[in-house]
């Protein structure tokens, strides 16, 4: 079992690195920063009562979706399994899942009371003939049974590289109608793999960049509500809204969280200078942490609440910059060629994801926090606005396509450049935030 | 001059399609300008030196900027001394600055952009004897683009600062 899990987790070490599997049937192995997808099966789940039946095969295509969907597991489709699970506790013939070279297998039952379901699953590794970790069982509501399903993948995806799941988080976005002159944007929050749409706010005003709350049941975005740009607090459950800073002809946006959730980060802008404040949610006045006559904004904290990076364009041109928490002086960290902005810290707090402009082109890109090893993960006519998912090892952002019938679209792409993918939403989408793994 | 016979045309089929939204001349006016104490004008002829219409059309109620700019150039600086005498003129008007910019660029970084923009304007329009209090900015970024190709025609006229003429400025 071991040999396995390290397999996996050396597939996917950060920055592309050679990795190479010791032998032994189950490994990844990895030729130029491409991964051979580790080959899995996950039946249908036993369903055992007559009120699970509906969900016994959602189950298993929920779990399916988000482990292929990560491009480091190839599921072996049910047309070609020679052998069904009927039992959840009966011992699992290795023999028939080793015929069509399933490495790993996933098996389940589901029954439901009331409104209540209950999941049940186990992992095993298929040519080591031993179950991978202990079996687990998840309760919930049936409405929640996509999550129970993101649970499941979390724990099976986390069994076999050794990370933390990132399933079972959510998306607040702009979502997007209407032509390119005359954009309409509402904000949406969905489930990461863009199930269970819902609007927050509807289309009279232009809004911004959302941000969860390290808990997930807020978000910070900026709107033109009052004709103005200014930023305001939602609360989720209720969609209850505040503006933050209402001062008499001060723009800001540009807001983020502090790791505690009990102050942000944001820009303001006076007299045609933008800046950095730090504002506290109890209130009181801004304190201002950039005192520059250049552009400042952007900022994004650290995990661990001690450094701010962010962009500014005091050398000339836009760069990221990182700084003390409390302010101080700025130490700059990107020196390619081109334009930095919209920095985000990960959540393991190893990298910085960036949007690059450079000769025409847009990036996603990362780099160490103190600026080395930059890597560019995407390229295309406009892509910006990168946000983590919660195991700090995928990024979502927005690609927006050139011309008058030019639109915007949320995709996702994992650390090492591998996996890019659109987010499967209705209409366009942009300014995508990803919320952390739900309790 | 192209880019504003498109503008007339629009305000005319805005107008025509009952947009309540018809006292805010400036374009952007989709960002939810014409908010508390806005007030709403008649368009007016342009043959009428005191109207709105005349203020866009003859006067002339933007400049543009080049890429990644903030600076006036010697074609804003001209338009914006007109600019000031009308307003010197016409002080029933106040105004707000709209700045904006092209799509090349990412949004926060453009917000800040539009702002720098709006506030050149209000500065050289306050350095000609206009009380500031008369003038408020607002940036739209790269939001409410005027042109909508991916070319440098386009760009070109989305770089823009607008003075957008109101009865009240009570943000």
């Amino acid at each position: 079992m071991m040999r396995f899990l390290a397999a996996l987790l050396m597939g996917l070490t950060v920055l592309g690195q050679m990795a190479y599997a010791q032998s032994g049937p189950l490994r990844i192995e990895i030729t130029d920063g491409v991964v051979e997808p580790l080959p899995y099966a996950v039946p249908d789940f036993v369903a055992e009562n007559s009120a699970a039946g509906g969900y016994a095969k959602q189950l298993a295509q929920v779990i399916a979706s988000d482990l292929s969907g990560t491009g480091l597991f190839r599921e072996i489709p049910e047309k070609a399994h020679i052998a069904k699970i009927t039992s959840f506790s009966a011992p699992v013939q290795f023999v028939d899942w080793k015929a069509i070279n399933a490495q790993a297998l996933i098996t389940g039952a589901v029954s439901v009371s009331g409104g209540n379901l209950e999941v049940k699953f186990r992992v095993y590794d298929v040519f080591a003939g031993q179950e991978l970790g202990n079996g687990l069982r998840f309760k919930g509501t049936v409405e929640g049974w996509r999550r129970m399903a993101h649970k499941v993948a979390d724990a099976v995806y986390s069994r076999i590289t050794g990370e933390g799941g990132y399933f079972d988080s959510r998306v607040v976005f702009v979502s997007e109608t209407g032509p390119k002159s005359d954009r309409k944007k509402r904000l949406a929050i969905m489930d990461y793999d863009g199930a269970n749409l819902q609007y927050l706010t509807d289309s009279s005003s232009i809004v911004l960049a959302p941000r969860f709350s390290p808990t997930g049941d807020k978000v910070l975005y900026t709107s033109y509500e009052t004709g103005f740009p200014q930023v305001y607090i939602l609360d989720v459950g209720s969609v209850q809204r505040r503006v933050l800073n209402s001062e008499a002809g001060t723009m800001s946006f540009a807001p983020r969280f502090a790791p505690d959730g009990k102050s942000l980060l944001l820009s303001i802008t006076r007299d045609g200078n933008t800046d950095i404040y730090r504002m506290s949610l109890a209130g009181g006045a801004p304190k201002r942490l950039t005192a520059s006559p250049a552009i400042d904004t952007a900022p994004s904290f650290s995990p661990d609440g001690s450094k701010i990076v962010f962009e500014s364009d005091r050398s000339g041109t836009q760069q990221l910059y990182v700084m003390p928490a409390a302010g101080g002086e700025p130490k700059r960290i990107s020196f390619g060629q081109g334009r930095y902005g919209t920095p985000v810290w990960s959540p393991r707090g190893d990298l910085i994801a960036f949007t690059k402009q450079n000769k025409g082109r847009f990036h996603i890109g990362v780099m160490r926090t103190d600026g080395s090893e930059e890597r560019l993960l995407t390229a295309s006519f406009l892509d910006e606005g990168p946000t983590w998912a919660p195991n700090g090892r995928v990024i979502m952002f927005t690609r927006e396509t050139q011309g008058a019938s030019g639109s915007s679209a949320l995709y996702s792409v994992d650390v090492s450049g591998r996996n890019l993918r659109k987010v499967k939403i209705t209409g366009g989408g942009s300014d995508p935030a990803w919320s952390p793994l739900q309790e | 001059m192209n880019g504003l016979t498109k503008i007339g045309f629009l305000l005319a089929a805005l107008a025509l399609a009952g947009c309540d939204n018809s006292g805010a001349f400036g374009l952007g006016g989709g960002g939810g300008l014409g908010g508390p104490g806005s007030g709403q004008f008649e368009d007016g002829s342009a043959d009428d030196p005191t109207s709105v219409a005349h203020f866009r059309e003859r006067v002339g109620d933007r400049v543009l900027f080049f890429v990644d700019q903030s600076t006036l150039n010697e074609e804003g600086r001209l338009t914006l001394l007109a600019q000031a005498n009308w307003l010197l003129e016409n002080t029933d008007y106040n105004a707000v600055i709209e700045g904006h910019a092209d799509e090349q660029g990412t949004r926060e970084y453009n917000l800040a952009l539009g702002a720098r923009r709006a506030s050149a304007v209000k500065e050289f329009l306050v350095s000609r004897g206009i009380a500031g209090s008369r003038l408020s900015t607002v940036s739209f970024g790269k939001e409410r683009p005027l042109e909508v190709c991916s070319a440098e025609a386009c760009y070109a006229q989305n770089r823009r600062a607008v003075t957008v003429l109101k009865a009240d400025v009570n943000f």
